[in-house]
């Protein structure tokens, strides 16, 4: 019997535009739909495949405020078998890699997978800090994980190229694409999800380390140089004497 | 007091964006008032080391230790840690690479410190604080993160910092620590590296195409210009969904993430979850039949047309710049 935890995110739609309020300070929820983290479900479907046949549990976890239920309840309907919310806002990376490693202390999970990173703060951060905290190896980004036994074998990527590392339970990863594919929830997935347990955890004190106390837009581009079709030579030209490139 | 630079090796060499990190890292002793030294973990040539003095480090720890050979992160974390300590280091920097982002999480834990990923210029120091400014929801903006410990790590974006030259050698010095078994869990049991090619986190220029090329076949143009240009291809995310191209091309918001200073994209629409991982480019190209095509909104560059007519003669026109240069 495996027992996977999958960390989970609640983050901005891909396509949201992204504004400030409050002097540039906040980010301006107002309209913006919230998903659970694409890389997350990645994580997610990998670990429901794994425990497929009633080989395993799939426990979800989340640092955040009660809003962030609705994407807690789509990783159950996904095909999650509990979930546990922190009851906290997700302050930084170390704060919340402190509340899951405080959860999973004491659990015995033998996997505890992340998505490579949050596409809000694109941090990359929780699955290394989480490692470190429970003193466990970790691999930030993975592009393929297979289990065998007490062990699983995964490729992280490097710079042009690929490393294929085994490790012995427990460890942390952190998943990227090629892991799994993005499972869609059925109806029973739906229907069961609303009856599946969802614990409610208070927080641990823990050190603030960081804070955002600023946003900005990037400045925008100016218009576009439109080089004729018939002239490409033009282009390289431009690259080369005016944008200096090569 | 001290800033700790933690200068990785890609089979024994150093690359442009090491010298970047050490630059980099320079610049905030320099803000700090305090000394450069510099850690190598593995097997680099003295030479190599010493070199780095050029860059502005005064003194480099030398970690030759066999079982660190190769990369483990929860081991490499214990070794720079314990450097940080011993050498009273106030900021840890690195680079932003895939196995920096392993490794940072990993030592600022381990230092209680904050970590932040993926800066893009020096901290503020303005009233004594500590203010690093780095991307945030995929490219979309900024984030400016205020680090409150007293120790700081720092990733590095690659090609966001210029190397800067200065007179100096530096000292080596070797540093050995202990090293508990417990970090060599993770076993490496193979390392795959396309040698012969640009890898495309660290490329200056890239050529990128999409589903506008219709498909794998005709990819020979893309290579052939970005080989010409010494560039790395990347491309859009149905395109390697479809297997025309590997997925370690794939770029975007579920991709990697580049910020090149020439991007070159063909026969790619522009969609927000691509740009989110190429907004950053210094300069950006579109060629794309489209005149509607959203990428031209973002673009510098732009041609309307045909890519199989336009990129075979802009590969004519880059040989005859090359052929009078
Ligand atoms: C109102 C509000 C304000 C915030 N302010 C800040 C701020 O000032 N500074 C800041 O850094 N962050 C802030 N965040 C938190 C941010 O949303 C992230 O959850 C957190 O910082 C981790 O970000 P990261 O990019 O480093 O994570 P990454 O390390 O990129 O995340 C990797 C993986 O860790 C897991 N993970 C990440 N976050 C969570 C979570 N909350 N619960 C469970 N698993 C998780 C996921 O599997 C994710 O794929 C705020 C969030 C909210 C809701
Ligand atoms: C959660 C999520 C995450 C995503 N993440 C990513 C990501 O990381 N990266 C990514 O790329 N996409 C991502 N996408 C997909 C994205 O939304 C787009 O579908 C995708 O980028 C489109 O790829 P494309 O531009 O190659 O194809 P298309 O949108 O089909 O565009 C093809 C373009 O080629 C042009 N064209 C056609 N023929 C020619 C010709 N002969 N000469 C010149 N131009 C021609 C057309 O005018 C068109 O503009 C994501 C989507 C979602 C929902």
């Amino acid at each position: 019997m495996m027992k996977i935890l999958v960390c989970i995110s609640n983050v901005p739609d891909t396509t949201t535009k992204i504004t400030f309020t409050n002097e540039n300070t906040q980010f301006n929820t107002a309209g913006v739909q919230f998903v659970l983290n694409p890389y997350d479900e990645i994580a997610l479907s990998r670990a429901i495949e794994l425990t497929e046949n009633g080989n395993g549990t799939v426990t979800v976890i989340n640092v955040g405020e009660i809003s962030t239920e609705p994407t807690i309840r789509k990783a159950l309907a996904i095909g999650a078998t509990d979930a546990v919310r922190i009851n906290a806002a997700p302050h930084d990376a170390y704060y919340v890699a402190q509340q899951i490693a405080a959860y999973a202390k004491d659990q015995s999970f033998d996997l505890i997978l992340t998505g490579r990173e949050s596409i809000d703060y694109n941090g990359a951060k929780v699955a290394a800090m989480l490692g470190e905290l429970l003193d466990i190896p970790s691999v930030s980004i993975i592009k393929k994980l297979d289990v065998d036994g007490n062990a699983a074998t995964v490729e992280r990527e490097i710079e042009g190229g690929k490393e294929v590392i085994t490790i012995p339970f427990p460890f942390v990863a952190g998943t990227a694409e090629g892991v799994a594919e993005w499972k869609i929830p059925n109806m029973r997935g739906i229907m069961s999800a609303r009856t599946k347990p969802l614990a409610v955890v208070e927080p641990v004190e823990v050190k603030t380390l960081s804070d955002v106390v600023k946003f900005e837009t990037p400045t925008p581009r100016g218009t576009v140089k439109l080089v004729d079709a018939a002239d490409p030579e033009k282009l390289i030209e431009l690259l080369h004497s005016e944008a200096k490139v090569f | 007091m001290s800033v700790l630079v933690y200068v990785e090796n890609a089979e024994g060499k150093f690359k442009k964006s090491i010298f970047e990190a050490v630059s980099y890292a320079k610049a905030v002793a320099n803000q700090l008032e305090t000394n450069l030294v510099a850690i190598s973990i593995g097997n680099v040539a003295s030479s190599d080391l010493e070199n780095l003095g050029k860059f502005g480090a005064e003194k480099v720890l030398n970690v030759t230790n066999d079982k660190l050979k190769t990369f483990v992160n929860q081991a490499y974390a214990s070794v720079v840690a314990e450097a940080a300590k011993k050498e009273s280091s106030t900021v840890v920097v690195l680079s932003n690479s895939f196995s920096g982002k392993g490794l940072a999480p990993r030592i600022g834990a381990k230092l209680e410190a904050a970590v932040a990923d993926g800066a893009v210029d020096l901290p503020s120091t303005d009233g004594g604080k500590f203010i690093i400014k780095k991307t945030a929801f995929s490219n979309k903006a900024f984030a400016f993160v205020e680090m409150n410990s007293a120790i700081k790590v720092i990733s590095l974006t690659p090609n966001s910092y210029k190397i800067e030259e200065v007179v100096g050698s530096a000292n080596v010095e070797e540093f050995t620590s202990d090293i508990k078994d417990s970090d060599f869990k993770a076993i490496i049991k193979e390392i795959v590296r396309a040698t012969d090619k640009v890898s495309l986190p660290d490329a200056e220029l890239v050529v990128s195409a999409g589903r506008g090329l219709k498909g794998p076949e005709n990819w020979g143009m893309i290579e052939e210009l970005a080989d010409l240009l010494g560039a790395a291809t990347a491309c859009s995310k149905p395109v390697s969904d479809a297997d025309w191209r590997p997925h370690s091309e794939h770029v975007g918001q579920t991709g990697i993430a580049i910020s090149p200073n020439l991007y070159i994209a063909i026969g790619i629409s522009g969609a927000i979850q691509h740009l989110a991982g190429v907004s950053s480019s210094k300069v950006i190209v579109v060629i794309n039949k489209d005149p509607e095509a959203p990428f031209f909104k973002v673009a510098d560059y732009g041609i309307v047309g045909d890519a199989f007519e336009v990129v075979p003669k802009m590969i004519a026109a880059v040989k005859s710049l090359k052929a009078n240069a």
